[in-house]
């Protein structure tokens, strides 16, 4: 009797959400299989690989990401470069200078950023605020002004913003809202149907349920996105079947494997290896968890990523 | 087929005798169903009902087990294919890769990393349990060697050839510490299965399509063989993954019982000579349905988000993961460094003890024993109190060793304040922080 290979694709599916716009626009979720499935049902849409800005050039510290802006004086110099990278299918501005704890740079002027990126690149662009719910509301509403024709989305808004952020950013300006909620899979129900009583489109939103780095709790991370997913194919629960976008370069760059110098563990060997190593581990166990595009820091895990995503999917 | 309560029942004398220790014999059939208790203690259940129900009512994939002593592990048995649907039973294990033809350069430099990775997470050991032993040239001689070399390094190995005649001469060297040998294919199973079931270890099977796989598992298990683990592909990582998901899954969710044995996945194969790509796949099958991965070599660059991540996957979701009770100095702390209190959920001590480190800051951190809750939760189900935190200072004798006389709370429970300075009188009791990345400046600017 031989094997029966049966494929097991879902009546429902995940629903698809483009951000950006002309041709390099890009497509998040649209399956009806569970992650990488590929013998299930064909995935029409790979998980996407965003590359990571921050206004304040944090990144910069690590000398491989500082070599590939050799000679880039300015954001907009560093986003075209960025774009050069193969397998980056999104640019994620961060602002982390617009926290209030530390530069609080005004929300105007993280706009003239925003659009100094915009002008450089082509590619779809993602806002990640700075993660303080008030400053976050105010900057989304003059990032989403200044970029109106761009479809872009914005992480994130959360229980304590959701109206001021769904309502400038989804409603107003008709951008792209990332609904964050942290690590349970009721609370992030619970703001996807806040935001659509709100008036925000499903097809307008995309999830965070929640991100650690290997070994931090992500078993947390894990579990919710997969049941997650259970819900939204194999019962249809339409408020939980956004793609789920998963910031994954912060986390996996600050914790004690990716920060310790050499010096201090010499048998550790090099920091940079090891932020690599802690990024590529957590983002494609993301992927494999449901994360439908994971944004990422160094242009080694980039490389790795998208040919990983590309070698299960094509 | 999982049997129903209802069926059990119908077996059972339905006397009610008590002799099984459960009131009715309804109760032991739905205690047998559950799979709390098993079938044999019911004293009144003939041989023969007893060998044809023991079939139907065994866990969908086999238990293996392999090693010998200190170093015996266990693959497989797992019930579910989530981890938030019961809990996962063994964690894959991994293995680096020693091969005949390869420069003894390269072979140095992994094997003597084995050495070095070797350390504890949340009182588990995390290094590499496995060492895979593969026949590059297909010469035995060269082969014998390679194993001689690798029993040195005191672990389990895992011989994979396909040549029965160098299988059955590296078997003898070894084979009471129970490797895998791992190599029959539709071509040689007979072969193979054979030196297995002489040296009584476990025997690993390959193919190249699933179907081919599966009708192999069903010959040798036809030849009373069911000590198996399945290889997956290793043609390209995409059929490798779709062989890992679609065993386990016909095991587990199609009750295909031929599939149910562990995996052992390639990765040294699959990527060969990328680093990064190696530590992609790694995580994959660590994630989804590898029981056995290998790899090429084993940094310390990889084994540190593998390792967490694997403990993280593998932990019971009903059991919170703790850390002992006890005295943590940070950053060179000493008795004279100031105090600080927190949960011994595992979670809370990383991001804490993480967060301190990163101030740069002497400090004692303090852990006492709070069931595995975190702050708030500990505190609501008074795991966390003045009493608690004053009894773990008497049972550490914290006084006699630390010299300095300041504690920081959590601020979560700034609350109890109060009640822990009366506990401990001579102590300066400070409210620290709510939020764990707080600490850094919270603990740079402290004075006293």
């Amino acid at each position: 009797m031989p094997f029966k290979s049966t494929p097991q694709p879902f009546n429902a599916a995940i629903n698809a959400v483009t951000v950006g716009v002309g041709d390099k626009a890009m497509t998040l979720g649209g399956e009806n299989v569970l992650p990488l499935y590929t013998f299930d049902a064909p995935i029409s849409n790979p998980p996407k690989i965003g590359f990571e800005i921050t206004d304040t050039g944090l990144e910069l510290a690590v000398p491989g990401i500082a070599a590939l802006y050799e000679g880039a004086a300015t954001i907009g110099e560093r986003a075209k470069k960025a774009e050069t990278l193969e397998g980056v299918d999104f640019i994620s501005l961060k602002f982390a200078g617009a926290d209030p704890n530390g530069e609080n740079k005004s929300a105007e002027d993280c706009a003239a950023v925003a659009k100094e990126v915009a002008g450089a690149t082509s590619l779809p662009i993602v806002v990640e605020g700075c993660g303080n719910a008030e400053k976050d509301a105010v900057l989304f509403e003059k990032v989403a002004d200044a970029l109106a024709d761009k479809n872009v989305l914005f992480l994130s808004a959360k229980e304590e913003n959701y109206k001021a952020v769904g309502a400038a950013v989804g409603l107003a300006y008709g951008q792209k809202v990332g609904a964050e909620s942290s690590v349970d899979i009721n609370l992030a129900k619970q703001l996807n149907v806040l935001l659509s009583q709100l008036g925000v489109k499903n097809e307008n939103i995309a999830i965070n349920p929640g991100s650690a780095a290997v070994g931090y709790g992500f078993e947390y991370v894990a579990s919710t996105m997969e049941r997650i997913k259970a819900a939204a194919l194999s019962q249809n629960d339409t408020s939980l079947q956004m793609p789920i976008v998963t910031p994954i370069a912060s986390e996996a760059f600050g914790v004690k494997e990716a920060i310790v110098s050499e010096e201090d563990m010499p048998e550790w060997g090099p920091a940079e290896q090891r932020g690599i190593d802690m990024e590529i581990s957590t983002a494609v166990s993301a992927i494999a968890y449901g994360s439908n595009a994971v944004i990422l820091r160094h242009p080694e895990s980039v490389k790795t990523v998208s040919s990983f995503v590309k070698a299960m999917t094509e | 087929m999982a049997l129903k309560g209802l069926d059990i029942f119908k077996i059972t004398p339905k006397t009610n005798c008590k002799e099984c220790g459960n009131p009715t014999c309804m109760a032991f059939a739905m205690k047998v169903a559950q799979g709390a208790i098993p079938l044999e203690k019911c004293p009144h259940i003939s041989a023969e009902v007893m060998a044809e129900l023991s079939e139907a009512t065994a866990p969908p994939m086999k238990t293996i087990k392999i090693g010998a002593g200190d170093k015996e592990f266990t693959l497989g048995g797992e019930t579910v294919l989530a981890r938030h649907e019961k809990t996962f039973v063994s964690k894959p294990l991994y293995a680096v890769s020693v091969c005949t033809g390869q420069s003894d350069e390269k072979r140095e430099k992994v094997l003597s990393a084995l050495d070095t990775i070797d350390y504890d997470r949340i009182g588990e050991r995390m290094y590499v349990e496995l060492i895979e032993v593969n026949d590059g040239t297909g010469d035995k001689d060269q082969f014998i060697e390679l194993t001689k070399k690798a029993l040195t390094y005191n672990r389990t190995l895992v011989l994979s050839t396909t040549n029965a005649e160098t299988a059955k001469e590296a078997l003898a060297l070894c084979k009471d510490e129970k490797p895998v040998l791992n190599g029959a294919t539709p071509d040689n199973y007979q072969e193979m299965n054979a030196v297995a079931t002489e040296a009584g270890v476990v025997l690993g099977v390959c193919a190249d399509t699933l179907d081919a796989l599966y009708d192999t598992v069903a010959a040798l298990e036809g030849l009373g063989n069911k000590n198996l683990i399945l290889t997956v592909s290793d043609k390209s990582m995409k059929d490798a993954f779709a062989f890992a998901v679609q065993i386990r899954r016909a095991a587990l969710k199609n009750n295909d019982r031929t599939f149910g044995y562990p995996s052992l996945v390639h990765v040294n194969r699959l990527a060969a000579g990328d680093h990064n790509m190696q530590t992609a796949l790694a995580s994959l099958f660590t994630a989804k349905y590898g029981s056995i991965v290998v790899m090429e070599e084993m940094t310390y660059s990889q084994a540190l988000p593998l390792y967490g991540l694997r403990q993280n996957i593998f932990t019971d979701p009903q059991k919170p993961m703790k850390v002992e009770p006890g005295i943590y100095p940070l950053n060179g702390a000493d008795e004279n460094s100031i105090c600080m209190t927190t949960v011994d959920f595992a979670l809370t001590y990383f991001v804490v003890s993480g967060e301190i480190e990163r101030s740069g800051v002497p400090v004692n951190l303090l852990i006492s024993d709070a069931g595995g809750y975190s702050v708030l939760t500990a505190w609501a189900a008074g795991k966390l109190s003045a009493s608690s935190i004053g009894k773990f200072f008497d049972e550490f004798e914290i006084e006699k060793k630390i010299k300095n006389r300041t504690l920081v709370l959590p601020g979560k429970v700034a609350v109890l304040k109060g009640e822990v300075e009366e506990r401990l009188p001579n102590w300066n009791v400070v409210v620290g922080t709510n939020e764990a990345v707080e600490l850094v400046k919270f603990l740079k600017e402290f004075k006293g």
